[in-house]
């Protein structure tokens, strides 16, 4: 069995970049981008503790991850193309007409 | 054969079967309601020609009833009760009541008086209502109102009575609110109509209380049966039935409704609200003798109403000045004769019945007599405005002066038989009942003559543009035949005739002795009413007569004119108790009832409202939130996991 702990620090610090991220940006583009990057931290603790336990599922988890994530892009992108078109701006908090 | 002889009363006979003429029977009801059906429905097509069917169904069924009356009367007294069963009405578990109809020496007197009378009116009110647009639909309303009197004097059994006793109570509705546009009228009879309500709540739980008592509404049945019923539930149904009989005869306690009913076109007030519906409550408790003769009780409290409503319309005639008010105080009062002689028990009932049949001749008589000077007096119904009516209507005049000697009871008229009669039986039973009769005898020998004077003599007080004048032909015909009948109905009694007759439904009563010879008595009535007619021609007939009622009257007189105070008491103690009631009612209503079923919804709609702020429409808010949700599930996990 390998030590997979650093992969799971790296996960980690990975997912809390990506968090913070989130919910710290206002650019939308770069939110997605944060999205990714948990995406992909989770995907590496899928791999890490595939590792450990020494079979597939977790690997094959994060294929489906990555076809979910680049979908994902595809409608995330061409709706934040939309916005950008008709408000000038990708700020997500400009984005804020559906409320009580 | 005698069902129930173990009591010494009540001996109903099993009827026989109808044959012959008795086949006929139903149609005495049907065909009133036939002429109603067609009148009503058929509209403006009858108009032509609808008073006069109209009026030919009544004689029809009196043609019946005479040639059923005329087969009873040569028949055996043990066979003098003819059934018919018509068809199974209610059929329900063991509810059992069939559309019977029973044909006895009872209800054979009352059909004579129902469709004679009635007839009579019938014929009257062709000329009486000659120029009312709405004539038709005022005969289909009578033909209405004497098939239900029919269907109630002809039942067999309690249900069927209550049949024909609430449509006499929607026949009086519609007719004493014909002339609807009078708001006077719509609301005497509304009055009417609640008031008649109350009863008939007292009549239905009556039967009812039969249902549960004996299982059984029929007449036979519950008579078979009352022997063996405590006298509790008995003296129960007596007061409930004897509450019906208030409603519909207007006897204190729901007496205020008579003097209004007036409001109705006259030969309705002739015919219902004087000749036969108003009786129907003296019919249901001679009817009903089977149970008041075992429940004791319940036969005082009939003698203590009767006692008191006899007076009580007696004071009220003195002091009015409307024709037909004088007449209406003076039904309520006779009325009250006849139900004292009903509460009398055994040795009354006949004479109850006799007093009714000839007062339904006098009263109608003279109802019909008033709305034939009210007629020639352009529909004046103040006999302050009439005096000396009589030169310029002399068959009017003659036939309400028969009318008036009946109802004083002047020696050898029909009252003065059936009057003393039951004074005399009232005198044998309790003599303070006698003497207060005896006094309402006075009251009436007063206020009759008062009214005599006021419209026929004195000197004339109409108007110039008033052109008194004698009635149609159509209109005085009935009068003459009822004024022969107010003179001659008194033969009844001839023999004890009518005693005999109604023995088999009311049974023989042992004669008790009256305190004093019944000569006594007779004599002692005359004087009486004699004293009664002097003082009314001393204070009426010797003085000015004030077109308006004088002012400075006594406290008597002005209790009178208000009715006893009996709007006032209903006034204060239900009318406006239950605006109270119904009004706190509707508030608990809509502050209590909807506050609840509305303030939870409020509450949920607040709440809600307050929590829809979290929405914000910031999509990094709602992240956080998500963030949180995780995290405090993922430490509720480890917390969990760890220990």
């Amino acid at each position: 069995m390998d030590d997979v702990t650093p992969y799971i620090i790296l996960s980690s610090i990975l997912f809390t970049i990506g968090c913070v991220g989130v919910l710290t940006r206002r650019n939308a583009i770069v939110v997605f981008m944060c999205v990714e990057l948990m995406l992909n931290a989770c995907n590496l603790a899928l791999v890490a503790f595939a590792k450990q336990h020494g079979n597939l599922d977790g690997q094959v988890a994060a294929f489906f991850v990555m076809v979910v994530a680049a979908a994902e892009v595809v409608v995330g992108l061409a709706i934040i193309m939309t916005i950008f078109r008709t408000r000038r701006s990708a700020s997500v908090d400009d984005a804020s007409l559906l409320k009580y | 054969m005698y069902l129930l002889s173990d009591a010494g009363h009540v001996p109903v006979v099993a009827p026989t079967g109808a044959d012959g003429i008795y086949s006929l029977m139903w149609l005495v009801v049907a065909l009133p309601l036939l002429g109603s059906a067609v009148l009503l429905l058929g509209g403006r097509f009858t108009d032509r020609w609808g008073h006069l069917l109209g009026t030919a169904m009544p004689i029809g069924s009196f043609v019946i009833s005479l040639l059923m009356f005329v087969d009873l009367l040569g028949r055996d007294e043990a066979d003098r009760q003819v059934g018919q069963h018509l068809y199974d009405w209610i059929d329900v578990g063991s509810l059992h009541i069939g559309m019977d109809l029973l044909y006895d020496p009872l209800s054979a007197l009352f059909l004579l008086l129902i469709t004679g009378v009635g007839s009579l009116i019938h014929v009257y009110s062709i000329g009486y209502m000659a120029h009312d647009p709405r004539r038709r639909r005022f005969f289909g309303y009578l033909n209405l109102f004497v098939a239900a009197m029919l269907m109630l004097i002809l039942a067999e059994n309690y249900l069927g009575l209550f049949l024909g006793w609430e449509g006499v109570g929607l026949a009086s509705y519609l007719l004493i609110g014909f002339w609807q546009h009078k708001p006077s009228a719509a609301a005497a009879a509304k009055k009417a109509f609640v008031m008649n309500r109350v009863g008939d709540i007292g009549l239905a739980l009556a039967i009812a209380l039969m249902f549960v008592t004996f299982g059984t509404t029929s007449f036979s049945g519950v008579s078979a049966l009352a022997g063996g019923a405590s006298e509790n539930t008995l003296t129960a149904i007596g007061l409930l039935l004897l509450l019906g009989a208030c409603g519909k005869s207007a006897q204190v306690p729901l007496q205020a409704w008579l003097l209004d009913a007036m409001e109705g076109p006259t030969p309705v007030s002739a015919l219902i609200h004087a000749a036969t519906m108003v009786t129907a409550g003296v019919y249901l408790v001679v009817r009903s003798n089977f149970i008041f003769e075992l429940a004791p009780h319940a036969q005082t409290v009939v003698v203590i109403v009767a006692t008191v409503t006899l007076l009580w319309g007696a004071v009220l005639g003195c002091a009015k000045d409307d024709i037909k008010k004088v007449l209406a105080g003076s039904t309520m009062s006779q009325i009250g004769y006849m139900m004292l002689g009903a509460g009398l028990g055994t040795a009354g009932y006949a004479f109850a019945i006799f007093h009714l049949l000839t007062h339904g001749f006098f009263k109608a008589n003279m109802f019909l007599g008033a709305g034939s000077v009210m007629h020639g007096m352009n529909d004046d119904v103040d006999m302050r405005r009439y005096g000396a009516v009589r030169h310029a209507m002399p068959v009017t005049f003659l036939t309400f002066a028969m009318g008036y000697l009946a109802i004083i009871g002047f020696p050898g008229f029909s009252g003065f038989w059936s009057k003393d009669k039951i004074i005399e039986t009232a005198l044998a039973e309790n003599w303070l009942v006698g003497v207060l009769a005896l006094l309402g005898a006075g009251v009436t020998g007063f206020y009759m003559t008062r009214l005599m004077l006021l419209t026929f003599f004195t000197e004339k007080r109409w108007k110039d543009d008033v052109h008194p004048h004698e009635s149609p032909g159509v209109m005085t015909f009935p009068l003459i035949v009822l004024a022969a009948l107010s003179v001659l109905s008194g033969v009844l009694l001839l023999g004890d005739w009518i005693v005999d007759w109604l023995s088999p439904v009311v049974g023989h009563a042992e004669h008790h002795e009256p305190p004093i010879p019944a000569l006594a008595v007779t004599g002692l009535a005359v004087l009486v009413v004699a004293v009664g007619v002097a003082i009314a021609w001393f204070l009426v007939g010797k003085r000015e007569v004030a077109l308006t009622p004088p002012e400075d009257v006594s406290f008597v007189t002005r209790a009178a004119r208000r009715d006893l105070y009996g709007d006032d008491i209903n006034d204060t103690l239900v009318v406006r108790p239950g605006g109270a009631l119904t009004r706190a009612l509707v508030r608990l209503d809509s502050s209590g009832v909807d506050g609840v079923m509305a303030g939870g919804p409020a509450q949920v709609a607040g709440i809600a409202g307050f929590l829809r702020r979290a929405q914000n429409g910031f999509v990094r808010t709602y992240a956080l939130s998500l963030l949180g949700g995780v995290l405090l599930v993922v430490l509720a996990l480890l917390a969990v996991n760890l220990t």
